[in-house]
């Protein structure tokens, strides 16, 4: 069962400008080298966040050592050079997502705060009693909670897409929940706990239809398929830093200029103002209009350096192999006795959530761990898909380019000592 | 530390096969404990009479730490007093977040010890604390506990011994 020799493999699709060397993609790691209980590290948690590659590493060093001050505000060398390398970012970002236009592009804290950021700066603007928003059941909480905020403080009411038993969306019924009171659409991309893709181009041409503006959580998507806002059509995109390589503490949301043109701002504060007086305030014009306060500057850069390094590595190649990887694991641990899958949809990206029978996924985990495999154990902050498929937590490997067949095998041989154990 | 050390064979057995497992009828103290992180749900009733613990059960669902935990906590404190039963929720707590070392010092634990390994294991101390804490609550008549908030026992211990 041993997998072929996976460092030699090198898979390219056509689309990718470099062949995938994955012993040169994993040297780029330093992480990737430690161990953890005396075994090599098999980091299989990336979708709770993804490690950095030495040249964002470097970035952030070269950024903190040679090129800091505050942005946007000084006239010195400094300030000039931050501020440079900040909306350079920025630049990366709109390009990485296809966006028509720079100002498009927000800086955030993460997926969350970008979640929150519409649901103040939209909802909160716009709807009101018995409007409706529509999630699905698939949700991170953080696509769960805003909403429900919003509809204790406005009256509106929440609506969910239900989803199948391989966790895959139910189309019709989503085409059901319209009505005239929806006024907002929100789903994620990818689900965390299950790994499903949703058909989000078709779920926001319906929404468009209805004239319902609607907002794709990208947490897991961005790092692992191709994003292009515009051939896509979102109204909202988001995605957090740290899971595609980048530092914790930034994240992006891209709205369409005509949307975030009309919102009110999120935070009050220094750089989203024009001018202030205390009888009146004028906002800045996008994006500065949402982002108040000297920004994590260094994470931005950072994030810009992730963005070049994973379109480096090629996003196609990364769907390939993260594919092959998914493919494997799947063969590999679903085919285990006593080892029950969840979420089994037709389109996944490279994330396995399973139990295995009479054993908690936390004794799962601590045992695991002991193999130096890292998964992750719990409900994934998604409380609601455990409850559809009767689960109180799940055991997830969630898997990133940088990741072997040889780790895979790893994860296998742990699933049987936590077998043996508890037999 | 090693999984072994913490999964030990009395731990596994208790698992397996826990002990005072079910409800009392006509219990005179019950509660709740659940730990939201990991699912961790169980359910406690007690019959005291004259101070003393006469009759303990538990049943719910949770990971082998808190089911073991919970099973050997009974058959520990069955027949005791409520002073006796409160002194071993404090040695356990004590135990688990590392602020006693059952080698060195005095307790009353014996066989508990076999959890002292969670003190390792920060993310798995609630798991082995909850049914202390729920027993604890029992006593004084709370009749929910939650590992999280102001009734975290992780927090309140880190309090209590700062």
């Amino acid at each position: 069962m041993n997998a072929a020799t996976s460092l030699k493999t090198v898979v390219g699709s056509a689309a990718s400008t470099a062949p995938f060397d994955l012993a040169r993609i994993r040297a780029d790691f330093p992480i990737l080298e430690i161990t953890v209980n005396g075994k090599p590290l098999a980091y299989l948690d990336n979708a709770a966040s993804a490690q950095m590659p030495q040249p964002v590493l470097d970035r952030l060093v070269q950024y903190q050592t040679r090129e800091h001050a505050n942005i946007h505000r000084a006239v010195h060398y400094l300030s000039e050079t931050a501020t440079a390398a900040y909306e350079g970012a920025r630049r990366k970002i709109q390009r990485f997502l296809n966006a028509r236009e720079e100002r498009e592009v927000i800086y955030t804290r993460g997926t969350t705060d970008a979640i929150n950021l519409v649901m103040h700066g939209y909802g909160r603007a716009f709807l009101g009693k018995d409007d409706e928003i529509i999630v699905s059941q698939l949700e991170h909480h953080s696509n769960i909670v805003p909403w429900q905020m919003l509809c204790q403080e406005k009256g509106c009411k929440l609506r969910v897409i239900p989803c199948d038993d391989t966790g895959e969306l139910l189309l019709d019924e989503y085409e059901k929940l319209f009505n005239a009171h929806t006024k907002f659409v929100a789903v994620t991309h990818v689900s965390n706990a299950l790994g499903t893709v949703n058909p989000v181009k078709a779920m926001i041409a319906t929404a468009h239809r209805r004239g319902v503006p609607i907002l794709v959580d990208g947490a897991q998507a961005a790092p692992h398929l191709r994003v292009d806002v515009q051939d896509m059509d979102c109204d909202f995109y988001c995605f957090s830093a740290h899971k595609l390589c980048g530092p914790t503490g930034i994240g992006i949301l891209y709205g369409k200029a005509a949307y975030l043109e009309r919102m009110q701002p999120y935070q009050g504060g220094g750089d989203m103002i024009l001018s202030v007086t205390f009888e009146k305030t004028t906002y800045n014009a996008l994006p500065y209009k949402f982002e108040a306060g000297t920004p994590p500057i260094a994470a931005a850069i950072g994030l810009g350096a992730a963005v070049d390094y994973i379109s480096d590595v090629g996003i196609e190649n990364i769907a390939a192999w993260e594919h092959q990887l998914l493919r494997y694991a799947t063969e590999q641990v679903g085919g285990m006795r006593g080892v029950r899958m969840i979420g089994t949809a037709k389109e996944k990206a490279a994330v396995l959530s399973f139990n295995v029978d009479g054993v908690h996924p936390h004794d799962v985990g601590t045992i695991l761990n002991e193999e130096g495999v890292a998964v992750r154990t719990g409900h994934h902050c998604a409380q609601p898909v455990m409850l559809r498929f009767g689960v109180p937590a799940t055991a997830r490997a969630s898997f990133a380019f940088y990741n072997t067949l040889e780790e895979v095998d790893q994860l296998v041989t742990g699933i049987r000592r936590v077998q043996k154990m508890f037999a | 530390m090693d999984s072994k050390q913490l999964y030990q064979e009395v731990i596994l057995d208790h698992n397996k096969k826990p002990r005072n497992w079910g409800k009392l009828e006509g219990a005179s103290h019950h509660a709740e404990g659940l730990n939201p992180l990991c699912g961790d749900h169980l359910w406690l009733t007690l019959k005291v009479n004259d101070g003393h613990i006469d009759g303990i059960a538990f049943e719910g669902q949770s990971c082998a730490i808190c089911k073991a935990s919970a099973s050997m906590m009974t058959t520990n404190v069955k027949g005791k007093t409520i002073d006796d039963a409160e002194q071993l929720v404090r040695e356990f707590r004590e135990m688990a977040t590392g602020k006693l070392d059952v080698a060195a010092q005095p307790n009353h634990l014996g066989r508990l010890s076999v959890f002292s390994g969670v003190k390792d294991l920060p993310s798995r101390v609630k798991c082995a604390i909850l049914p202390w804490h729920t027993l604890h609550a029992a006593i004084h008549e709370a009749n929910s506990v939650s590992t999280e908030g102001e009734q975290d026992p992780v927090a309140v211990a880190y309090a209590k011994n700062p």
